[in-house]
C-alpha cells in the first residue's frame, strides 16, 4: 500500500492539473478535437465528470450497500427536469429553484425507497424499475405542457446567473462540474467510511447476520438510497446546466442500464473505479460517434461499418466482454497492473 | 368489447414475452434483459424474410415471419445462454450484466442496420378485416395474437405437466440442488428453457408487428417492462400465474389509457405491482421468491 499522504498528494495534483486546464491551448491529436481549453472539450470533460459523479453515487447503493436498483435515472432525471420545470415554468430565480429541487430530492426518495425496500433482490431491482418507468412516462406524456414530452425541455437562459450562460462561459460550467465530482467523490468517501457505511457494507456481505447483532438493516439500506438518490439529483441539475436542457432519454430504463454499465465497466465496489468507469463510458459514448464518422469506417463494408458506427453496440459488446473475462472492471485489471499504472489513471 | 379484446391481445403479448422470463428466472435465477433483443431481432429478422416472398402472397409472407421469428428467437436465445450464461453460473450478478449488455449491443446493431424508425408491416387481407363479436368489429389481428397465445399456454401447460423434461424443469424451479444431486442433467434443461423462451419470444415479436401494425425498435424494451411486471406479479417461475396477471395487466392498462388518460393506465399497472409487492412479496400463485 502507497502511504496514505502520498495518494492524498497525487489527488490534490490531480485536482490543480484539472482545474487549471481551461488555461491550458496544447492539442492532445486523436484524444481530443480541439485544444485542451476549448469550449467543445471542456464540455466534453464536465459531461465526463458529471458521469463520473452519477455513477459512483450508483456504485453507493449497487458496491457498497449490493442494492441492485434499476431506477436510479429516476433521481438523476429528478435534478434535471424539477430545475428546468420551476426555472421554464414557474419563473424562479436559480436560488429558490435549486433550494425546492434539493427538497424535492430528499422527500421523493425517502418516500420511493421506503416501499421499494420492503423487498429485496430481484423483487427491489423490479419495483425500482417500475417506479422509474412510471417517472419516465411521466415525462414522455407531457402533463398539461410542463416537460416538454419528447422535445425536451430547454433550459431558461434568463433566470440564470450571467456567468452560467454562453459558450464563453463554459470554463465555469466546467468548474462547477470539476467541483461537482470533487464534492461527490467527498460525501461518498466519508459515508463509506463512517460507521453507517461500514454497516453498508456488512449488509452487502450478510445481511442476516446484521439483523443479528441487532441492527436494522432498512434504515441503514434507506439512508444510502436516499444519500445516494440525493446526491444523484445534483448532478442531474450540472448536467441539465451544462447541456442547456433535460431531455427524456435520461429519465428511461436504457440510462439506468447505461448507469450499470458504467459502474461494472470501471469496478464494482471501488469510489475511483466508479468514477473511472463513468468518465470512460461518457468519453467512448462521444468519441466513438466520432470514430463511426471517421473516413475510415466509412469506407469499410457494410458488415463492419454498421455495428462500428453504433456507439452502444461497442460498448455493450465490450461490458460483455469484461463480464465474461475481467470481473472485477476496469479499476482490478489496472490495479493488476501495478501501483504507479493506477495512480496515473486516477 | 373492442377494448376487452384489445387488452386480452396486449395481455397475450406480455404473456409470450414473461413465459419465458418467468420459467427462466424460476430454473436459473437468472433475470434476463435479453429477452427484449431475442423479440427485436427476431421481429427484425422475421421481416427482412418476409421481404423475399412475393408480395402478393401476404399470407405466405405471414407464415414465413411467424416460423422464421420463432426459429431466429429460439437459436438467438440458445446461442446466448451457451456462449454467455453457461460461463457465469457460479456469478448471478454477472449473468444479468451480461444480458444488459447483450440487450444494449443487439439493440444498438438492429438500430444500425434497420433505422430507428418504425417499418410497416404487411398483413393479409384476412387479418386487416374484421370479425363481429357481441356487436364490436374486432380486428382478426387481435385475435390471432390471442390464439397464438393461448396455444402457446396450452403447449407449454402440456410440455410442463406431461412430459419428462417439463418433470425436470417442475422439480429445478422447486429445488434445483435436489434435482442435481438426484444426478439428473440440469444444464440441459437449462438450455431448454432458454430455447423455449426464446421461441415464444420471438414468436410475439412477429405477433406484435401484426398487432401493431409496424415494428419499431424500442418496442422490445417497452414490453419488456411490462413482462417483468407481469413476472413478479404473477410469482416467479409459474406460467399459469403469468398467464392470469398478463391478462390482469393487458385489461388494466387498455380501460385506463382509454377512459382516463393515455398514459393512466401505465401509471396504474406500476401501482398494482407496487402494491401486490407490499402485501405479497411472492407474486400470486408463485413459489417463494
Amino acid at each position: 500500500m502507497t502511504p496514505p499522504r502520498t495518494r492524498a498528494l497525487v489527488l490534490v495534483v490531480a485536482v490543480a492539473v484539472l482545474a487549471a486546464l481551461p488555461a491550458f491551448g496544447i492539442t492532445i491529436p486523436g484524444l481530443f478535437d480541439g485544444p485542451l481549453g476549448s469550449p467543445g472539450t471542456l464540455n466534453l470533460l464536465a459531461l465526463c465528470f458529471v458521469f463520473g459523479a452519477l455513477a459512483l453515487t450508483y456504485d453507493l447503493v449497487f458496491g457498497f450497500v449490493g442494492l441492485l436498483s434499476f431506477g436510479h435515472a429516476l433521481y438523476f432525471a429528478l435534478g434535471a427536469y424539477v430545475t428546468a420545470m420551476l426555472l421554464a415554468r414557474a419563473h424562479l430565480p436559480l436560488p429558490e429553484a435549486l433550494a425546492i429541487t434539493a427538497v424535492l430530492a430528499l422527500i421523493v426518495p425517502c418516500a420511493l425507497g421506503a416501499v421499494c425496500l420492503r423487498v429485496s433482490g430481484i423483487p427491489f431491482a423490479m419495483v425500482t424499475l417500475a417506479f422509474a418507468e412510471a417517472g419516465s412516462i411521466l415525462v414522455l406524456q407531457n402533463p398539461y405542457g410542463l416537460t416538454g414530452g419528447e422535445e425536451g425541455l430547454p433550459l431558461d437562459g434568463s433566470m440564470l446567473p450571467a456567468a452560467f450562460v454562453g459558450v464563453v462561459n463554459t470554463r465555469n460550467l466546467y468548474w462547477l462540474a470539476l467541483v461537482l465530482l470533487i464534492v461527490t467523490y467527498a460525501v461518498a468517501y466519508l459515508a463509506v467510511n463512517s460507521p453507517p457505511g461500514r454497516v453498508w457494507q456488512a449488509i452487502r456481505e450478510n445481511e442476516r447476520r446484521v439483523e443479528v447483532i441487532g441492527l436494522n438493516p432498512y434504515l441503514f439500506k434507506l439512508g444510502a438510497f436516499v444519500l445516494s438518490a440525493f446526491l444523484a439529483s445534483a448532478a442531474g441539475v450540472v448536467y441539465l446546466l451544462l447541456q442547456g436542457g433535460a431531455n427524456p432519454g435520461i429519465a428511461s430504463a436504457n440510462f439506468t442500464l447505461a448507469l450499470l454499465v458504467m459502474v461494472v465497466l470501471g469496478g464494482v465496489g471501488t469510489l475511483w473505479g466508479a468514477v473511472l468507469g463513468g468518465v470512460a463510458y461518457e468519453y467512448l459514448d462521444f468519441r466513438l460517434v466520432a470514430l463511426a464518422n471517421a473516413g475510415v469506417v466509412q469506407t469499410l463494408p457494410a458488415v463492419l461499418r454498421v455495428p462500428l458506427s453504433e456507439p452502444l453496440f461497442i460498448l455493450g459488446a465490450l461490458f460483455v466482454a469484461l463480464v465474461l473475462f475481467l470481473p472485477g472492471g476496469l479499476g482490478a485489471a489496472l490495479q493488476r497492473l501495478g501501483r504507479p499504472r493506477r495512480t496515473a489513471n486516477e | 368489447m373492442l377494448l376487452f379484446v384489445t387488452g386480452l391481445g396486449l395481455g397475450a403479448l406480455y404473456f409470450l414475452i414473461a413465459a419465458g422470463l418467468s420459467l427462466i428466472w424460476g430454473l436459473m435465477r437468472v433475470l434476463n434483459f435479453a429477452h427484449a433483443s431475442f423479440f427485436t431481432v427476431a421481429a427484425y429478422l422475421a421481416w427482412s424474410a418476409s421481404q423475399h416472398v412475393p408480395a402478393d402472397a401476404p399470407g405466405l409472407r405471414l407464415i414465413v415471419s411467424l416460423a422464421v421469428g420463432t426459429a431466429v428467437g429460439g437459436a438467438f436465445a440458445a446461442l446466448t445462454e451457451i456462449a454467455l450464461i453457461r460461463p457465469l453460473y457460479a456469478r448471478p450478478t454477472g449473468q444479468i450484466l451480461v444480458t444488459v449488455g447483450l440487450a444494449l449491443a443487439a439493440l444498438a446493431l438492429v438500430q444500425g442496420s434497420y433505422g430507428s424508425d418504425p417499418l410497416q408491416v404487411t398483413l393479409p387481407d384476412a387479418l386487416t378485416k374484421t370479425t363481429s363479436l357481441a356487436g364490436a368489429a374486432i380486428p382478426n389481428s387481435r385475435l390471432l395474437v390471442i390464439g397464438a397465445a393461448t396455444a402457446v399456454l396450452g403447449l407449454l401447460v402440456f410440455f410442463l405437466r406431461k412430459t419428462r423434461y417439463g418433470l425436470i424443469v417442475r422439480a429445478g424451479v422447486e429445488n434445483r440442488e435436489m434435482v442435481t444431486a438426484l444426478g439428473i442433467d440440469v444444464q440441459g434443461a437449462f438450455t431448454l428453457v432458454f430455447v423455449i423462451g426464446g421461441m415464444a419470444a420471438g414468436l410475439a415479436g412477429v405477433l406484435a408487428g401484426a398487432y401493431d401494425g409496424s415494428i419499431d425498435p424500442a418496442r422490445g424494451t417497452a414490453i419488456l417492462i411490462f413482462a417483468f411486471i407481469v413476472v413478479v406479479i404473477g410469482g416467479l417461475g409459474s406460467v399459469t400465474g403469468s398467464a392470469a396477471a398478463a391478462v390482469l395487466v393487458g385489461e388494466l392498462q387498455q380501460f385506463l389509457n382509454f377512459y382516463a388518460a393515455a398514459g393512466v393506465g401505465d401509471f396504474a399497472v406500476v401501482l398494482l405491482l407496487a402494491a401486490v409487492l407490499l402485501i405479497r412479496p411472492g407474486g400470486f400463485g408463485g413459489a417463494r421468491a
